[in-house]
């Protein structure tokens, strides 16, 4: 159990030493708090991060492997292992590509194409505008909606090519 | 007592109170008096029926069992009339059952024994008490009442039951070396990271029917002698997650979790945790390292999990299947669930049928029944008429099995000896326009990006592999490769730290095996038989097919194609990028995939 009283004073003003604003810190304090008496508690902390804040940056890492009182690296090691964790903030939407085989052999890669030409962007990366992500990930279990893509979690099956560009402009401008 | 000819129950639903249930059960009542018919017909109210949101206010009427639905108070005296005094059925009223068709799980197909995947889609996974109706609970009363854990095991010992995960090691055998280990506490794993592209079965049963599992794993604690169970959920199946915690907190309500359960002096509570990502961890000794917290990596066994799991303490390790099965093993007796399967793989099995036949899903099959059988009568043939090309059960670490491996039993000893294996359940079928080239590329890719990296022979080996298949699919192949490729799997099979590297080679060493003339034609004729290798295979416009529509022209994402409206479309080779979509939208199939 970690001694609260004992931890550095994080600083006052936006953005200090540690790189973090108020509102992230506390957001982190509250998430670590919550979860840090649990046994293996980095997973929880980093997945509740993830999923709430966006994206774990080497300053949260750092942050969380102070209060958790382990190397820095313990942390990062994890946040690299599980593809998951993001170490940048995502856009506004993201768009996975789900290459499980039926969905590979259904046409996603195909897919892939035809979004890549429509946002002018790379799979793996966001819009300079910070509107779209697109990924690429695991298949999700659905594959008997291939081809699926998931947008913003919500799973999209059976993609026809010829409506997708209107799925992505949506995204795009809303 | 008095005797009614019929009963009407109202539903008192939350929701149908608030739509109006009290109303219509009062106007009832008095239209029954007026009627004269109140000492035939009772009136009584009764919990939800159907969807209130749907059909609120609604009511059963036996014995004819007729379900009337959207009632309101003006309706009826026309409903008494009819129904209770003429004796006939008000169709007006009734309701309008929606047809759910459920893709993934649709009814029983021919030869289907479902066990494990009986409850999926019949009861609601939110709610104990529908468990409950279908005798859940029940097996784990009677253990906690009236079983040694030694018997529990006996019984598991008796009805054959292996490992669902895919290796296949004898359920009770493993729970008698954890029971064993004289260390204390003991824990509890469930392996719902199930991280095989194509397989889904694991998915299923934690969203419809998670106090299934919960169930098995308590029963497992009892008889191993743990107090604390993890199940691990790969972070892909967020609702899964969401309807074990649900679960969980109703059996702990219902004092079937936390201390003393049904009042006995066990103890056993249950976490979930989620993955991250990492198909690595569904292995074992992985699993266990990302639920303490860390890099999900393997680590040589011995020493096991049975000896050293969790926090360095015995654990034991089972698959999700394995769990949902042992509640109606103890339920009905090790009897019943040897009398199905084969000599040594007994019982049922789920598995994903998808690919290119007609319905892909869910199944569940007796052990024993041949490949054929799934294929053609639960699957229901190829579809659009092609012909069988190759099937692949086992996963990404798997192999794939061709037409004279088809009248095969489907257990776990026939299909290693077959060169694949059974893996976790998926089973992929292919038809003549599958690569098998590329396919083994596919799954090299994946294997080759999950390697966790600890051991070198997965870590470069899968690299090297993929290296050599990629220039293979290019065209840019070579015989040597071939023989380069034979030898590396071979090291990378003999020489991995954990399965996922020793089985990482299969689909290649399998294909290699069964398709060398394809491997043969990229390298030799540079042709890719199936016309999938992109660097291989060009498309064109047949000009008598094309109507000059310019529907290709529009989806083309690189703008190769060419022509006036109504005019035959060309395609300029250089630009092209052999994305397949022209020929995908096209309606008049004018575009010829060469080779």
């Amino acid at each position: 159990m970690t001694d609260m009283t004992t931890m550095p004073s994080p600083a006052e003003v936006q953005h200090g030493p540690d790189g973090l604003c108020d509102n992230k810190r506390a957001a982190l304090d509250e998430i670590i708090n919550a979860n840090i008496h649990r046994s293996g508690a980095m997973m929880v902390i980093l997945n509740t991060i993830q999923n709430t804040i966006g994206y774990v940056s080497p300053d949260m890492e750092r942050y969380v492997a102070q209060k958790l009182r382990v190397p820095v690296g313990a942390v990062h090691g994890v946040v690299t292992f599980y593809s998951f964790f993001t170490t940048q903030p995502r856009g506004k939407h993201t768009v996975k590509f789900c290459m499980g085989t039926a969905c590979y052999v259904g046409g996603v890669p195909q897919l892939m194409e035809k979004a890549k030409a429509l946002t002018g962007s790379e799979i793996g990366k966001t819009t300079p505008d910070g509107q779209l992500t697109m990924e690429v990930c695991r298949c999700v279990g659905a594959c008997s909606q291939a081809p699926v893509v998931t947008v913003d979690d919500e799973v999209v099956g059976k993609v026809k090519p010829n409506k997708f560009p209107q799925l992505i402009k949506k995204l795009l401008e809303g | 007592m008095p005797f009614f000819r019929s009963h009407v129950l109202v539903s008192v639903d939350p929701a149908c109170i608030a739509a109006g249930a009290h109303d219509v059960i009062d106007a009832l009542n008095d239209e029954l008096v007026a009627q004269g018919l109140i000492d035939e017909i009772q009136v009584l109210e009764t919990s939800r029926i159907g969807d209130p949101a749907r059909f609120g206010p609604d009511m059963i009427v036996y014995p004819e069992n007729v379900h009337y639905a959207n009632l309101g108070v003006d309706d009826i005296p026309y409903l008494v009339e009819e129904h209770f005094l003429k004796g006939r059925v008000v169709e007006k009223f009734r309701a309008q059952e929606q047809v759910i068709s459920d893709e993934e799980l649709g009814a029983p197909k021919p030869k289907e024994v479902r066990i494990v995947l009986r409850n999926c889609g019949k009861i609601d996974p939110h709610n104990i008490e529908d468990y409950i109706a279908e005798d859940g609970y029940q097996a784990l009363a009677s253990v906690l009442s009236g079983m040694t854990p030694e018997q529990v095991i006996d019984t598991v010992a008796k009805s054959g039951l292996r490992g669902r995960g895919g290796a296949g090691f004898p359920a009770a055998r493993k729970w008698q070396l954890c029971r064993n280990v004289p260390d204390h506490p003991k824990y509890l794993t469930c392996n719902a990271d199930e991280g095989d592209p194509g397989a889904f079965m694991n998915r299923r049963v934690l969203e419809s029917d998670p106090h299934s599992v919960l169930e098995g794993m308590i029963i497992a604690a009892y008889a191993i002698g743990a107090s604390m169970g993890y199940i691990y959920c790969r972070a892909e199946y967020p609702i899964a997650v969401q309807n074990l915690n649900i679960a969980i907190a109703q059996a702990r309500e219902f004092g079937f979790l936390g201390e003393n359960i049904f009042g006995t002096d066990f103890s056993f509570d249950l976490e979930v945790r989620m993955g991250a990502g990492a198909f690595v961890c569904g292995e074992e000794t992985a699993l266990i390292a990302s639920i303490e917290g860390k890099r999900g990596e393997p680590r040589p066994r011995p020493p096991f999990p049975a000896v050293q799991g969790v926090w360095g303490k015995p654990t034991n390790n089972n698959n999700v299947e394995t769990y949902a099965v042992v509640p109606q093993i103890l339920l009905k007796g090790a009897d019943w669930y040897a009398s199905m399967g084969t000599e040594k793989s007994k019982g049922t099995k789920t598995f994903a049928i998808a690919g290119d036949v007609l319905h892909t899903g869910l199944i569940e099959v007796p052990f024993g029944i041949t490949l054929r059988e799934v294929v053609y009568e639960v699957g229901g043939g190829i579809k659009d008429g092609k012909q069988f090309k190759a099937i692949q059960t086992g996963g990404p670490m798997g192999g794939c099995l061709i037409e004279e491996h088809l009248d095969l039993p489907v257990d776990y000893e026939a299909l290693t000896a077959a060169g694949s294996m059974m893996g976790s359940g998926g089973m992929i079928i292919m038809d003549d326009e599958t690569c098998m080239v590329d396919i083994a590329r596919f799954f090299m890719e994946f294997t080759q990006e999950e390697s966790c990296g600890k051991c070198t022979p997965c870590r470069v080996g899968t690299r090297r592999i993929l290296d050599i298949l990629e220039k293979i699919c290019a065209g840019k192949g070579t015989l040597a490769d071939i023989d380069r490729l034979e030898k590396l799997c071979d090291q990378v099979m003999k020489n991995s730290l954990c399965g996922l590297g020793q089985g990482a080679p299969n689909p290649v060493v399998s294909t290699l095996k069964h398709f060398r003339d394809e491997y043969i034609a990229h390298v030799v004729e540079k042709r890719c038989p199936a016309r999938v290798c992109k660097a291989l295979i060009r498309f064109e416009i047949q000009a008598p097919a094309c109507t000059g529509c310019t529907v290709c022209a529009r989806n083309c994402p690189v703008e190769a194609i060419s022509g006036e409206r109504r005019q035959a479309h060309t395609i300029d080779i250089s630009t092209c990028i052999r994305c397949g979509i022209c020929a995908q939208v096209c309606n008049f199939n004018a575009i010829a995939v060469l080779s």
